[in-house]
């Protein structure tokens, strides 16, 4: 069975086309990168899959079934957004608000659910750092925090969405490697999407990658390579592979890394608010 | 100095019994409120519940009916408009913006009602009678039980909003009986305090509680807690020295924000260096 299997399907977001006609499969127990461009699609595939958004055309099947809204075995990782009032809670508060947060009633948990918000903190060694408000850990601690929250449950399958904006080079890299270890020890399929493919090299499985409203699934051998990522990126692009290395290059500029940047610019303001 | 203990007089109990549970109340509606970053709607909705209560007076209804009433149709409306944070704001204030426009317009019509005005503006606990308590015991119980049947997804939708809807929770949903709620617990604060001042029972005391823990179980217990203390001290200390309670309320809502601002800072000062 696959974990995520797309057939011939059309997304569209506010009138605006994102993806037409894609196909690909993304196997059980299987790290894929999903990369591509600003506004290429990735958040809206992976809203796609937690059956948030139907397709124009086409099926979506998520572990064998259609996507459906809630749920239970897919665990969600999204964007990092502006600052709240509320990250002035303990990272632990934060993590257990998941815990069967749809259910009516009062916001406390018993003792199995405190076992396991316990056991999803430890599973990515946070229990320490859930001890203090949200707004005092760093950027790494927080979205080791955020991935314990995607734990819990136990689902199959993990969306995580642009864990990496904002960090730097090491954090990014002990994000990269907490989530592949998390995926293999508990054997379940993992979506990662990312602005740029290094910090993820090595990591991964394959490499899903988006762009014209197109996508292309496969090893990065297989896709990080000029003629596809021309296809993609709808311009030539030239791959250089330098020092274990992967550059993106289009007449000398690094695609991936002045997308990244002008991301960060752009979201630099309100999330210091 | 009066002659009798306080609680001798009918209206110190009324006044005590009604406050009390207003109180609870708004401490616990104030301290979603400050988690979600919506503070500013309760104290839209206090304004907006003068309007009900100056238009009620000139359809010859009480001006408290009309208070509760749009009140609640206005945290409603607000619940449906602004969904992003974003939009809130702006939506929050032109909404405001309106209401005032039309309080000030009833009064305009019906001059007579100018006395309670100020009461209604600044709150006068002391004047409440057995009816009104009850009406607020039976207002304040219902909004409470309301409060505590939706307090697990509107926590989860007010700290994880994107998490909460891939889970199958409608924040437009909880953000509508939430700020439903918040009307309930606006117009019984507008009794207490008055519209202008109900920020001081509804948020003072949550914002408080969030500054001495991050821990969300105390915080449930600590707001909700001051904000009683903070009421029926008010009460107490107005009795003694004939000063309005709602200058002791918010008075003491400020002082105790203060003391949290100074303990807090110092707080988390402290582990930075050792850090």
């Amino acid at each position: 069975m696959n974990a995520v299997e797309f057939s011939d399907v059309t997304l569209a977001v506010g009138g605006r086309t994102v993806l037409v006609g894609a196909s690909f499969a993304v196997r059980e127990r299987e790290f894929v990168g999903v990369l591509g461009p600003n506004g290429s699609g990735k958040t809206t595939i992976l809203r796609a899959v937690l059956g948030l958004l139907m397709p124009w055309r086409g099926s979506i099947r998520v572990l064998g079934r259609p996507p459906s809204r809630g749920d239970p075995t897919i665990g969600y990782l999204p964007q990092v957004r502006s600052n709240r009032a509320g990250m002035q809670l303990s990272g632990w508060d934060f993590v257990a608000a998941v815990h069967r947060g749809h259910r009516l009633g009062l916001p406390f948990l018993d003792a199995v659910g405190r076992r396991e918000i316990a056991r999803a903190l430890d599973r990515v060694g946070a229990a320490d750092l859930a001890r203090r408000p949200l707004a005092e850990t760093s950027g790494g601690e927080r979205q080791r925090l955020l991935l314990a929250q995607a734990l819990v449950g136990r689902p199959r399958l993990l969306l995580l969405d642009e864990p990496l904006i904002s960090l730097d080079p090491h954090h990014q890299a002990a994000v990269v490697a907490l989530a592949r270890s998390v995926q293999e020890e508990l054997g379940i399929t993992v979506l990662f999407s990312a602005h740029e493919i290094n910090p993820l090299l090595g990591a991964i499985d394959r490499v899903l990658y988006l762009g014209q409203r197109q996508a292309a699934l496969g090893t990065v051998e297989e896709v990080i390579t000029g003629p596809v990522l021309s296809r993609l990126y709808g311009m030539a692009i030239d791959v250089v592979h330098l020092h274990g290395r992967i550059f993106v290059m289009s007449e000398g500029q690094d695609m991936e890394r002045d997308a990244h940047r002008h991301y960060e610019a752009h979201h630099a303001g309100p999330s210091h608010a | 100095m009066p002659d009798h203990p306080m609680l001798e007089y009918g209206f110190m109990r009324h006044a005590f019994a009604a406050a009390g549970i207003v109180a609870v109340l708004g401490g616990l509606v104030g301290y979603f409120l400050v988690l979600r970053g919506q503070t500013f709607a309760g104290h839209a909705l206090g304004h907006v519940g003068f309007t009900g209560a100056t238009g009620a007076v000139l359809i010859g209804a009480s001006p408290f009916s009309g208070l509760v009433v749009l009140s609640v149709l206005a945290g409603v409306g607000m619940g449906f408009l602004g969904e992003r944070i974003a939009e809130r704001d702006v939506a929050i204030g032109i909404v405001l913006a309106l209401a005032l426009g039309f309080g000030l317009l009833f009064l305009n019509f019906y001059t007579a009602f100018a006395s309670e005005a100020v009461a209604l503006l600044f709150g006068n606990v002391l004047a409440v009678d057995a009816r009104t308590a009850f009406v607020l015991l039976a207002l304040g119980l219902a909004s409470l039980a309301g409060l505590a049947m939706i307090s697990r997804p509107l926590l989860f939708a007010s700290l994880q909003p994107e998490v909460a809807e891939a889970k199958g929770v409608s924040l437009r949903l909880y953000s509508v009986l939430f700020l439903g709620i918040v009307g309930l617990a606006t117009a019984g604060c507008a009794e207490i305090v008055g519209v202008l001042l109900v920020f001081a029972l509804m948020v003072g005391p949550a914002a408080t509680a969030q500054r001495l823990t991050h821990h969300l179980g105390w915080g449930i217990l600590l707001a909700p807690g001051l904000a009683l203390a903070e009421a029926w001290l008010g009460i107490t200390m107005a009795f003694y020295t004939n000063w309005p309670s709602s200058f002791w309320i918010t008075s003491l809502s400020a002082v105790a924000y203060l003391v949290a601002v100074v303990l807090s800072g110092r707080r988390s000062a402290a582990p930075a260096r050792s850090r």
